[in-house]
């Protein structure tokens, strides 16, 4: 038996750093590797670090998030802080959205898009005072999207610092989440009643400062911590004394991969990269054309992608056997190539194979039958729309 | 995780093959289920069916990863796991034991792992 593909999507290590050049690189250690360690955890690289792949059974994981509770260990994501008198107005040029009109204590999903209207990455950024905010971005693209704000601030009056080493990243995610949050000994949280999705409160945690995100990549409600290396080794112990009786268990990138496909939501390196124009991957409202001004990416974004270009569709296969990155999409009566999946799995929750694909716009209507090779084997696998599975509709 | 069993024989793949006279009992071992994952979809070759050794004869599917299934000896298919078709789990739960996937009838084994060269291996 062998691995025809890795459990995860292979990763680099970050262009330009002196590790990238000179391989061999030290694996990089999230501040919760050792808790990790004890509780049993298969261990996989991604971007460098070394992170929790799964501690039991990615399906047991996956099950967890959407019945009871998950905890992820994020640390490896990027942390960029951009302070300064005119921040936002950085901001509005350096990204794809328009940050200055958020207030402070929410957050919205951009994305950092090159000048020829390709996505070099997708971030959430959290305004977190009236001249600071909080750049959330992929461990793969951290030092990118650091070099790009860093190049793209510095003709406005802010700074640009990457504080990822310093901020270590906790998601509990799942129904019961709030309720456990609720219940952590010594964890205040103030205006958690109030704490609607994609808005953040400063909070503090036996004496630790924390940020409360309402956020997640799972489909379900949940919350997302960002806090210092030691802090985040107390808190993950005092999540699971919490949670554990009520079904919190930890979860690794797996179930990770799993639930955000189940909830139609991208992942860089798979629905979006550098060659990829927002409006092919449905993130065209993450592109506020409307705003003033210029900002990068503008132009090549006016002129639109190629009237041809491939757009991004869920699929619903038959059978168990699921499309993976990679595997093309025909028509069901030729051998002609439309497509290509580029993120697929039997869904744990639908019980389904299901995918996301990159089709000629022709073959994207809902309800379109097309079919996946799935190593020379024809698979009918139909259109739908997305999210393949919505907490709300369940 | 299970330990490889001293009376089995192991290929570099990661299968394990149990021999009683001409008939070789042919799983994967629980290292490769471990780095699998859930298993979840199981695909066999049919009853009947001559195979090569070291050729693709089946395929098991994680959530996250599929892996092929080598034939470790040539011969005849006699007898396939439907068990382990209709509830892949097996492969997690059990894979040393019930979730054997063929059995091949064969006239001449090739050289195979010992335990301890598969544990070695997989060190």
């Amino acid at each position: 038996m062998s691995d025809r593909q890795p459990p995860l999507p292979s990763t680099q290590p970050e262009p330009g750093t002196p590790e990238a050049a000179d391989a061999p690189f030290d694996e990089l250690l999230s501040p919760l590797h050792e808790l990790h360690v004890e509780a049993g955890a298969l261990f996989t690289d991604f971007a460098g670090w070394q992170m929790p792949v799964r501690y039991s059974s990615d399906l047991a994981e996956h099950h967890a998030v959407r019945t009871a509770a998950g905890l992820f260990d994020l640390s490896h994501m990027g942390e960029i802080l951009v302070v300064g008198p005119e921040a936002a107005e950085a901001l509005d040029y350096a990204l794809a959205g328009k940050l200055s009109a958020i207030a402070e204590g929410q957050a919205k999903y951009s994305l950092l898009l090159a000048r020829d209207g390709g996505i070099l990455d997708d971030l959430v950024v959290y305004r977190t005072g009236d001249d600071r905010y909080l750049v959330v971005a992929n461990a793969s693209n951290r030092a990118l999207v650091a070099k790009e704000l860093r190049d793209r601030c510095s003709i406005f009056d802010c700074l640009v610092e990457d504080e990822s080493d310093d901020i270590a990243l906790i998601a509990l995610q799942g129904p019961i989440a709030e309720e456990i949050l609720r219940n952590v000994e010594g964890f205040d949280v103030p205006g958690l009643d109030g704490l609607r999705y994609y808005r953040a409160i400063p909070s503090d945690f036996r004496g630790h400062n924390v940020l409360v995100a309402r956020t997640g990549y799972t489909g379900e409600d949940g919350f997302e911590f960002y806090l210092g290396p030691v802090a985040a080794a107390e808190l993950w112990v005092a999540l699971l004394e919490t949670g554990g009786g009520s079904g919190l268990i930890p979860a690794g990138l797996a179930a990770r991969d799993t639930l955000r496909l189940e909830a139609g939501m991208p992942l860089y390196g798979h629905e979006l990269n550098t060659e990829t124009f927002p409006e092919q991957a449905g993130l065209g409202k993450v592109v506020a054309l409307s705003k003033e001004g210029d900002f990068v990416g503008r132009a090549a974004i006016e002129e639109g992608p190629a009237g041809d270009a491939r757009v991004l569709v869920g699929l619903i296969a038959e059978g168990k056997r699921a499309g993976r990155a990679g595997y093309s999409i025909v028509l069901p009566d030729s051998a002609h190539v439309i497509g290509t999946v580029t993120s697929g799995a039997l869904s744990p929750t639908l019980g389904v194979p299901v995918a996301l694909a990159y089709v000629d716009p022709d073959f994207a209507e809902v309800g379109t039958v097309l079919h996946l090779d799935v190593r020379g084997t024809r698979v009918p696998a139909s259109v739908v729309s997305l999210p393949f599975y919505s907490r709300r509709a369940v | 995780m299970t330990e490889p069993a001293a009376d089995l024989h192991y290929t570099a793949d990661h299968e394990w093959i149990a021999v009683n006279g001409d008939v070789a009992t042919v799983g994967i071992t629980a290292y490769a289920a471990e780095k699998l994952g859930d298993v979840v979809y199981v695909d066999l070759p049919k009853v009947g069916s001559t195979i090569s050794a070291s050729t693709v004869v089946g395929e098991i599917e994680s959530t996250k990863s599929v892996g092929e299934l080598f034939a470790p000896v040539a011969g005849e298919v006699v007898e396939i796991n439907q068990a382990v078709i209709d509830q892949p789990d097996l492969v997690n739960a059990d894979p040393f034991g019930d979730a054997w996937m063929i059995k091949v009838r064969f006239s001449e084994l090739p050289t195979l792992l010992t335990a301890a060269e598969y544990a070695a291996l997989t060190d």
